[in-house]
Order: C-alpha cells, then sequence, then structure tokens
C-alpha cells in the first residue's frame, strides 16, 4: 500500500512539472522571444543607420554580394508606428527570421524591377509583422539602405497555403513572366498564433529619395 | 517517496539557506529550459513559420 502510494505521488510531481515546464514554454515564446529579439533588432538598427552614413563603409560595396544574415536595410511602416524601424536581413532561414524581417535571397533587391519580398513573424520575436492585417491601401512601406529609401505603397492582400511560392515570383502567380515593374511582398503567419496559412501583402514601388534629399514632412506620418 | 522531498532533504543548512538554494535550482532550470531546451523544441511547434516554400 506504501508503496502504491509513493508510486501515485512520484506521478503526480512527475505531472506538475510537465504542466509548469509548459506554462514556462508559453512564457518563454509569447515574451521572452520577444524581449530578446527586440533589443537586438533596436541594436541592429542602431548598427545600420551608423553604418550608412559612415562613408568608408560605402566605400566597401553595398547590397551586392551580400550573405545569408547580413542586415543590410530598415523597414518603416508608418501604420505601424512613426518611429517603427526593423532590420532587414538577407535570408529567410529560422535563424535570421528570429532577428528580424528577412528578404527572399531569390527576389528582386529594393526598387528592382520583379518582387521585392520579405518575411517577418506576426506573433513572437519581437513580431516586426504583428499589424499586417491593418495595412491599408495606400499606406507606405519604406526600405532605407545605404543607397536611400526606396518607397512602396500597399496594393493588396491575400491569404494561401504555405507551399503557394507563387505569391513572390517576380509577377506572382506568373511564372516565367518577366516583370514589368517594381514590386514588394510581405509573408507572414495565418491566422495569428497559427502556421496553417500565410498572410501575404503586395505593394507598388512608387518612388526612391537619396540620403541627401529633402524628405516630404510627412515622410514618416501615417497619410489619409 | 518525493523527488522534491529527496531534493529538499539534500541542500544543506538551515531553512532560510534552504531556501535561497532552491531558488537558485530553479532559476538554473528556467536558464536552461530558455537558452537551449525551448528553442530546441520550436521547430516542431505549429505556429511560427511565416515563409512560402515549396512542398516537402
Amino acid at each position: 500500500m506504501r508503496i502504491v502510494r509513493g508510486i501515485v505521488g512520484l506521478i503526480g510531481e512527475l505531472l506538475i512539472t510537465l504542466g509548469v515546464v509548459t506554462l514556462a514554454y508559453v512564457v518563454w515564446q509569447l515574451w521572452w522571444t520577444d524581449v530578446v529579439s527586440e533589443a537586438d533588432a533596436r541594436e541592429a538598427v542602431v548598427a545600420l543607420q551608423a553604418g550608412f552614413q559612415d562613408e568608408a563603409a560605402e566605400a566597401q560595396g553595398h547590397t551586392d554580394g551580400m550573405e545569408r544574415g547580413d542586415a543590410f536595410a530598415i523597414v518603416r511602416i508608418p501604420r505601424f508606428g512613426a518611429g517603427y524601424a526593423r532590420p532587414l536581413y538577407e535570408g529567410t532561414d529560422r535563424e535570421t527570421l528570429r532577428r528580424g524581417i528577412g528578404h527572399y535571397p531569390e527576389s528582386a533587391k529594393p526598387g528592382q524591377m520583379g518582387n521585392f519580398a520579405m518575411a517577418g513573424h506576426r506573433t513572437t520575436y519581437g513580431k516586426p509583422f504583428s499589424l499586417i492585417h491593418e495595412l491599408r491601401r495606400g499606406d507606405r512601406i519604406i526600405i532605407e539602405t545605404r543607397e536611400g529609401y526606396y518607397v512602396y505603397e500597399k496594393t493588396d492582400d491575400l491569404i494561401v497555403y504555405p507551399h503557394q511560392v507563387e505569391v513572390v515570383l517576380p509577377v506572382p502567380s506568373r511564372p516565367g513572366v518577366a516583370p514589368t515593374q517594381a514590386m514588394v511582398t510581405l509573408t507572414s503567419c495565418h491566422p495569428q498564433f497559427s502556421s496553417r496559412q500565410r498572410w501575404v501583402t503586395h505593394g507598388v514601388f512608387v518612388g526612391f529619395y537619396s540620403l541627401a534629399d529633402t524628405l516630404p514632412p510627412d515622410f514618416l506620418k501615417v497619410r489619409s | 517517496m518525493s523527488f522534491y522531498g529527496a531534493i529538499w532533504s539534500l541542500l544543506p543548512g538551515p531553512r532560510p539557506v534552504k531556501a535561497i538554494l532552491a531558488l537558485a535550482l530553479i532559476a538554473g532550470v528556467i536558464a536552461v529550459l530558455f537558452t537551449w531546451v525551448f528553442p530546441m523544441i520550436e521547430p516542431m511547434m505549429p505556429f511560427n513559420d511565416i515563409t512560402v516554400e515549396p512542398e516537402g
């Protein structure tokens, strides 16, 4: 009888432990990954800005010859907040996306003809695209690089399944067709807290400002 | 028979010291979970994929 009670007690302790560890996982996933990732992203943005202004760094070359994991731009989306600035890294592997927004390596470069595509977390890891569903038609997506600001405006969004890679093609859904315009695509998960589908937002390239240009006064504000 | 009871009796010193050591142990376990275990488990969780990729 004593042994049975002892075993039952041990099983009870095990179950309680599992419960506590599961709870700890939720805390880690929903809170701690944000804390770590947001601090890392803030540092990356500061370093990028310093690099953009550094003439010496400019001489070393820029977006060509980027390697996976390199930060090369700052993404600014006024609809996500006036101070919204997140680092953009080359590559969309898991490790890179834990640090910020990732650029699909085969897709176009900022401002280039074709489809400039990026992926960002909608929940956890600093959730750079948490408000992606609130972007409206005409909202600006600004890519700040060493050369200047590439400005895109949102056109539409759609929900697809994870294997529908046609959304990041140079001309979405039309394989093999040569692009005639520069556009942007953002992908994130959908529904929130699920990986069942993907939220996809498209936009078109509307203009470029060099770092020396005077920016419109409402450049980083929501227009409408 | 109790796992946590056994740990408690193994901790040295009077009650307050035991309590502090127990808290340190808990903090250590959480640190290991946050740093290594959870990031390893995460890829198996069905809510963190955000890219479109070919099937397979």
